[in-house]
């Protein structure tokens, strides 16, 4: 019971930092690095940082929350 | 170009396919094996947050102002990682109070006030209606579209009358659909099931169909992702686009605004409301929908990018609108079929939005507006209707059609009006205005009815003439001039730079006023005043929803019923069927064996109030309730009076349960005090017993011996002597008892005297044999001793070091066979540590035996040879031995002698010149 309470508590604070780092990564300034007419293999380097970061984020939030299911 | 037909009758197959899913999905519901009980349903029927405006819009939006069409789905991502903050209390908050909309949940909230709900649903109405408005417009132009004889020929959105319209039979289809799944009975919990498994459904559609068309782009017409952007970059028009700034004049403020905004929408949009809150089965699916929602629109965004540049590389920048792109390219390469596909697609996309938006609305239009009106009317009052259920439906139903029909006459008024286009955002803005008085309601007590009212008033106010008055003008319907010289010809209240303030775009401007006006009428004016007990009341059951559930809630009402007469009232709005069944059950769970003796207390009263909620409203349910029971009302002081007992209680029954935890621990320790001290005990009567058994053999025998020379003075003189001989050593035995036992007690009490010096180990060892040396002779025994050339010293008292000595080597005589002993000493030292070993060959001792060599009283060996020793020199052996940080042990096995030793540390090999300490 205990356990459980303790490892809720603990998913619940891993979902606040990574809601912190991704509202951090998607806006002014962390942004305005990424934001260059400037291409990364070939593609945007603002689109693929966009995209990246927003995978990493669900796979993140994916990975706290289905690590307490069990 | 398709033949009508063909596109009118894939369309209506697939309306039919969609009453099919919900047909079965509420089928399967009724044999309670929910097709929809999963996380999996419930994020995809979270997926209608895409609408049309999404599926078509999207790609417009990016083919004018590159990336910046995602804040829009960055947002909700965000926020669905805090949902565990905020949504799951929503939900929790409506499954206990059966709260069916956002207008509902503000008008309980604040005091189940009619004014608030009612003011909630207007704002609904104004901001979401043309959002439907935007859905049949995209069917129209989509089927325009596929229909025109080119792709490049814009054709207009309507064409003819409305008779022969198309979109207006798919709106009748749609409200028919809505009617059917979205009210067909009522349900105190106001669920569909049919519904969601329909939106579902939906979601999927659209999502395959958007990913086809961004493969065909993609990979189809172009070589990839690569291939499209290297021609992007050849334009420097276009390559403008894949910056923010080239995006849109916004700037990074703006691209904030839409992701704050985007994660309000999220969570305030009455569609999400509807679909997140008020069908969730299960808290639990919250979970998973937390990363399956998010990767639906980054599945459904990832050729938004292609399919704009794409379109815009393909057809140039002006002459198609991009917002068709979708359809245009497939059709201009030929692919018919994909094309409708992608139609469908996109048919899904706002078929969903327009179903469960206008189940929300008309939701809150039933509950929220026109049952506050009727139960006010004398002469709805007065008409004595057994029934009301039929009415209830109609009202319902008649608000779904009255929805869907005011947005199709919407789409026809505005037409491709600039009003219509950009009221995607601006119906989020307007949505937005519900954050503060629902934020704060769910986690501040504070707020009052007038502060919400103040608030939301101000915020739409505000919302209405910075937005949506520009947007009329925009489109022509008003004096554009308000917009560049504000209303009257005032400067300052012009309605994009209210105020004269410049530098933001539009939405964020709209936005920072309208929830700067919003947040603040809603804290100052609810400061005004403390709460009323009604509001007190509501505040905490809703800012306390978790910590309620484990206790009785509170009930914060006092009065009398009858039980007669709130079934009766409860059959007039659910029908007289349900109203038993619901009845029968809340009797037997509070162990009543009929519904007549039920008792009419709180709790029933409470029961009868949240089950008309969920059909007719909170404040309507309050208002009908009251009508039939007698109640007195509650002041703010007697709500802070049960909530303070019921607080008390808590914090009383806490301090119990910490109090009588610590009781527990002390008991325990008692305990075990207790049995220390029982065992301390059990010694001492050991010791004693045996002290006193010790003293009384030498005392009898000496007694024995006196008496019998006092008796008999004739005696021998041999005798004599033996006797007193006898006496003599007896006494002697006593007087070492006597000793041993003080010794002994000195020294587990820390009295005894130390005197240290320097003790040379080898002298030490060679004095004690040759003091045992006459015992051993006595004994036939042979004594061998190796000692180390080199002398270890050590800092000790020599005369109990000796007596350690003498104790083993006379423990070793006296066991070892008479004749044939055989004692080694052997003295060792490495590494500073001393070590002493005395060997016998002695019968050794029984495994079980050794732990207890070193107990008092002790004594090895037969009866016979007791007699010679105290059984007190090995305990004080290792007691002298540990006071100087060493150890004793013995290691032996029967009928292999024993090999007493021990070792000290802290050796010398030389001389030790230490003063007497101690």
């Amino acid at each position: 019971m205990r356990g459980s309470m303790m490892r809720r508590g603990l998913a619940r604070q891993r979902l606040v930092a990574v809601f912190l780092t991704a509202a951090l990564l998607f806006n002014y300034p962390v942004l305005s690095l990424f934001d260059r007419p400037v291409a990364f293999f070939g593609l945007p380097l603002l689109y693929v940082y966009m995209f990246v970061v927003w995978g990493v984020v669900i796979a993140f939030i994916a990975w706290i929350v289905e690590r307490g299911i069990r | 170009m398709l033949p009508e037909a063909l596109v009118v009758a894939v369309s209506f197959a697939y309306l039919l396919l969609l009453f099919a899913v919900a047909y079965f999905g509420d089928r399967r519901a009724e044999q309670g094996r929910s097709i929809i009980a999963n996380p999996w349903t419930y994020a995809l029927s979270m997926a209608v947050y895409c609408t049309a405006w999404t599926y078509f819009g999207s790609v417009g939006r990016a083919a004018s102002g590159g990336v910046w069409f995602l804040p829009i789905y960055l947002g909700p991502t965000l926020a669905l990682a805090l949902s565990w903050l905020l949504l799951l209390k929503m939900i929790r908050i409506a499954k206990s109070y059966r709260i069916t909309s956002i207008a509902d949940f503000i008008a309980s909230r604040y005091g189940k006030s009619h004014l608030l709900g009612g003011l909630v649903t207007i704002i609904t109405v104004v901001g979401i209606i043309p959002y439907i408005a935007l859905q049949l417009k995209a069917i129209a132009s989509g089927y325009a579209l596929l229909t025109a004889p080119s792709a490049i020929h814009q054709p207009p959105a309507q064409v003819g009358y409305w008779f022969q319209d198309s979109t207006l039979y798919i709106a009748l289809i749609l409200a028919t659909f809505t009617i059917l799944f979205g009210a067909r009975h009522l349900d105190a919990t106001e669920r569909h099931e049919g519904m969601v498994a329909a939106i579902a459904f939906e979601s999927v559609v659209k999502l395959v169909a958007f990913l086809a068309v961004g493969l065909f782009v993609t990979y189809g017409i172009y070589n990839g992702f690569s291939d499209i952007f290297s021609r992007v970059y050849d334009d420097p028009e276009l390559a403008k686009l894949l910056t923010i700034s080239g995006g849109s004049e916004a700037g990074y403020g703006g691209w904030f605004t839409l992701v704050l905004l985007a994660m309000l929408s999220v969570i305030f949009l009455p569609r999400q409301f509807q679909v997140t809150v008020v069908e969730n089965v299960n808290e639990q699916h919250l979970r998973r929908a937390m990363w399956l929602f998010p990767l639906y629109l980054f599945l459904i965004n990832i050729f938004v990018l292609p399919i704009a540049f794409g379109g815009l590389l393909h057809f140039g920048s002006g002459t198609v609108d991009p917002d068709n792109f979708v359809l245009s390219l497939p059709l201009s390469h030929g692919m018919e079929a994909l094309a409708l596909f992608v139609f469908v697609g996109g048919l899904s996309a706002a078929t969903g939005m327009v179903i469960v938006e206008t189940i929300a609305v008309s939701t809150m239009i039933c509950n929220d507006l026109v049952m506050p009106l009727l139960l006010r009317s004398k002469r709805f009052s007065h008409a004595a209707r057994p029934d009301l259920t039929g009415l209830l439906l109609t009202i319902r139903r008649g608000a779904i059609l009255i929805v869907v029909l005011l947005g199709y006459l919407y789409f026809r008024l505005a037409g491709e009006a600039y009003a219509l286009v950009s009221i995607g955002l601006i119906s989020f803005a307007a949505v937005a205005q519900f954050a503060p008085a629902m934020i704060g309601g769910m986690y501040w007590r504070g707020g009052t009815r007038e502060g919400a009212l103040a608030g939301l008033l101000a915020g739409f106010i505000v919302w209405a003439y910075t937005l949506m008055l520009p947007s009329f003008a925009k489109s022509g319907w008003l004096d554009p001039g308000f917009l560049e010289h504000g209303l009257f010809g005032f400067e300052l209240l012009k309605p994009e730079q209210l105020f004269g303030l410049t530098g933001l775009d539009n939405i964020s401007h709209a936005l920072f006023w309208s929830m700067l006006a919003n947040i603040g009428f809603y804290v100052f004016v609810s400061l005004l005043r403390e709460p009323t007990g009604q509001e007190a009341s509501q505040a905490t059951l809703f800012v306390d929803v978790f910590r309620r559930e484990r206790a009785e809630p509170a009930t914060f009402w006092r009065g009398s019923a009858e039980v007669r007469e709130l079934l009766a009232l409860v059959s007039r709005f659910l029908g007289t069927d349900k109203a038993q069944r619901l009845f029968g059950d809340y009797a037997r769970r509070r162990g009543f064996s009929s519904i007549d003796q039920i008792k009419g207390d709180a709790g029933l009263v409470h029961f009868a109030e949240t089950q008309l909620t969920g059909a007719i409203g909170s404040a309507s349910a309050r208002v009908m309730v009251s009508s039939v029971v007698q109640e007195e009302p509650l002041g703010l002081d007697e709500v802070m009076y049960i909530l303070d007992e019921a607080s008390q209680v808590r914090a009383y029954s806490h301090q119990l349960e910490e109090k009588s935890r610590a009781l527990e621990a002390a008991t325990q320790e008692l305990r075990e005090a207790n049995e220390q001290l029982k065992e301390l005990d059990r010694l001492k009567d050991d010791i004693m017993s045996s002290v006193t058994h010790e003293l009384r053999t030498p005392l009898t025998s000496i007694r024995a011996l006196s008496e019998m020379l006092l008796d008999d003075p004739m005696i021998a003189l041999e005798d004599r002597k033996r006797f007193l001989g006898i006496i003599v050593s007896e006494t002697e035995r006593l007087t070492r008892l006597v000793n041993q036992v003080l010794d002994l007690a000195k020294i587990e009490s820390g009295h005894a005297e130390w005197h240290n010096t320097d003790v040379d180990m080898r002298e030490l060892v060679e004095h004690a044999v040759e003091a045992t040396s006459q015992l051993f002779r006595d004994r036939g025994a042979r004594i061998e001793v190796k000692l180390p050339e080199t002398a270890p010293h050590l800092l000790a008292d020599h005369d109990r070091l000796l007596q350690v000595m003498l104790n083993l080597l006379s423990n070793a005589a006296k066991f070892v066979p008479k004749g044939e002993g055989h004692v080694r000493v052997v003295l060792g030292f490495e590494d500073g540590v001393v070590r002493v070993e005395v060997i016998d060959n002695g019968p050794g001792l029984a495994q079980e035996f050794l732990p207890y060599v070193f107990e008092k009283f002790r004594q090895g060996g037969d009866q016979k040879e007791r007699t010679q020793g105290t059984g007190l020199g090995l305990p004080i052996s290792r007691q002298i031995i540990e006071h100087f940080g060493g150890c004793m042990w013995v290691e032996s096995r029967p009928g292999e002698g024993a090999r007493f030793a021990f070792t000290l540390p802290g050796g010398k090999p030389g001389p030790i010149s230490a003063p007497d300490s101690q």
